[in-house]
């Protein structure tokens, strides 16, 4: 085979294959992507939906799926007035094709490689480029200490509930905590408040210990996450953010 | 990419748009700011603007450090806030 460049990053058609009803406001859905050379955890790709008249919406969505995963997955919830995820998270149908472009983003980037231990902190549907780190330490059956600190709505706004409790229950050296911020079910015993400096010392790792630090979701539970473990002492190089936007918890 | 005003997103979502223009992925890359020197991976640098173009902010000083603006017929790239740029080779 000849050797050739890098491809050049092109839209290409996907088509909706599955869809998973995740939450009552999330839902996954798996794509086949016709051309495609693999991702690494944490990056995205680009999805643009064009009207009738032309008109072009372009949004950025994380990869939920492993890089072992033969299929693509995006986890997107419904902004009511949004431009794009009404359509992604509530009308898309099987069969249903868009464009996209991906993947891209090397920076907010975990693998095995990287080691850890490593430290995720989630917001809502800020858990998806996470999950995609998780899903593949999983697939690589590695044993690199993994905090998950994900904040949820309420019990049901939980993304991948059960497929957490499944990879948690199989792995010591795994542990995820939900704090539910607006509303907790009888008997709830976790944190049922927003993520804060105690939470975060609490449930997660010291600075000593160097975790890799990735916080993802609405842009005010991202910033007051990294605010916090800097002032805790965590090394400002191991902290990697992603900002969702303006979604509120 | 889509950005909203007055609140930044991470350097890391506008990658599609630097991969409309740039062979690598400078997300990765390094950037020094002309005006105080602070030394940043683009990914992590706070971008401001609207879905035409992308406004990067120094951590360190708030300053403009570097300006991508795509237009119907070409993009601009405004550098005047950064000493250097090193994107590294990957593999
Ligand atoms: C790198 C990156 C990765 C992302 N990955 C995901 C992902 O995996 N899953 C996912 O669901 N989203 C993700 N997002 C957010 C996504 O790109 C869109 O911003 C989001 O889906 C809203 O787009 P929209 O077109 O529906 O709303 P818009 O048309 O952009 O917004 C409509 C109105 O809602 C407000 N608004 C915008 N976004 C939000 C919000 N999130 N919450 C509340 N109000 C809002 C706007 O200010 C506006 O007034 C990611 C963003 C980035 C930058
Ligand atoms: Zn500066």
């Amino acid at each position: 085979m000849p050797v050739t460049d890098a491809p050049r990053l092109q839209w290409q058609t996907a088509e909706v294959r599955e869809i998973v009803e995740e939450t009552p406001r999330v839902r996954t859905i798996i794509l086949d992507v016709p051309s495609w050379h693999g991702h690494k955890a944490g990056q995205h790709i680009d999805v643009r939906l064009t009207a009738d008249d032309g008109y072009q919406a372009q949004r950025s969505y994380s990869i939920a799926s492993a890089p072992e995963s033969d299929h693509l997955m995006l986890s997107v919830e419904r902004i009511e007035e949004g431009e794009v995820s009404p359509y992604l998270a509530g009308e898309a149908r099987m069969g249903d094709k868009f464009e996209l472009r991906g993947p891209i983003g090397g920076y907010f980037v975990w693998t095995i490689a990287t080691g850890g231990p490593l430290f995720l902190i989630a917001g809502g549907s800020g858990v998806a480029p996470l999950m995609a780190m998780l899903r593949h330490r999983a697939a690589q059956k590695s044993t690199i200490p993994a905090t998950l600190l994900f904040s949820s709505r309420t019990y049901d706004d939980i993304i991948y509930r059960a497929e957490m409790e499944r990879l948690a229950a199989a792995d010591p050296h795994l542990k995820i905590v939900h704090t539910l911020t607006r509303g907790q079910p009888a008997g709830w015993t976790g944190p049922s408040r927003r993520i804060d400096s105690e939470m975060l010392v609490s449930e997660g790792f010291a600075p000593d210990a160097k975790p890799h630090i990735y916080i993802c979701g609405p842009t005010a539970l991202v910033e007051s996450s990294a605010r916090a473990l800097l002032a805790l002492g965590h090394d400002r190089a191991l902290i990697k953010t992603e900002r969702f936007g303006p979604t509120g918890l | 990419m889509h950005l909203h005003g007055d609140k930044p997103v991470d350097g890391n979502a506008v990658a599609g748009l630097f991969r409309e223009v740039f062979a690598l992925d400078l997300t990765t890359a390094s950037l020094i700011c002309a005006g105080c020197g602070a030394e940043a991976e683009i990914g992590s640098v706070r971008v401001f603007g609207g879905t035409m173009g992308a406004v990067f902010r120094c951590d360190g000083c708030d300053e403009v450090v570097m300006r991508l603006v795509r237009t119907p017929d070409g993009y601009w790239l405004d550098m005047q806030g950064a000493r250097r740029l090193f994107a590294r080779k990957v593999g």
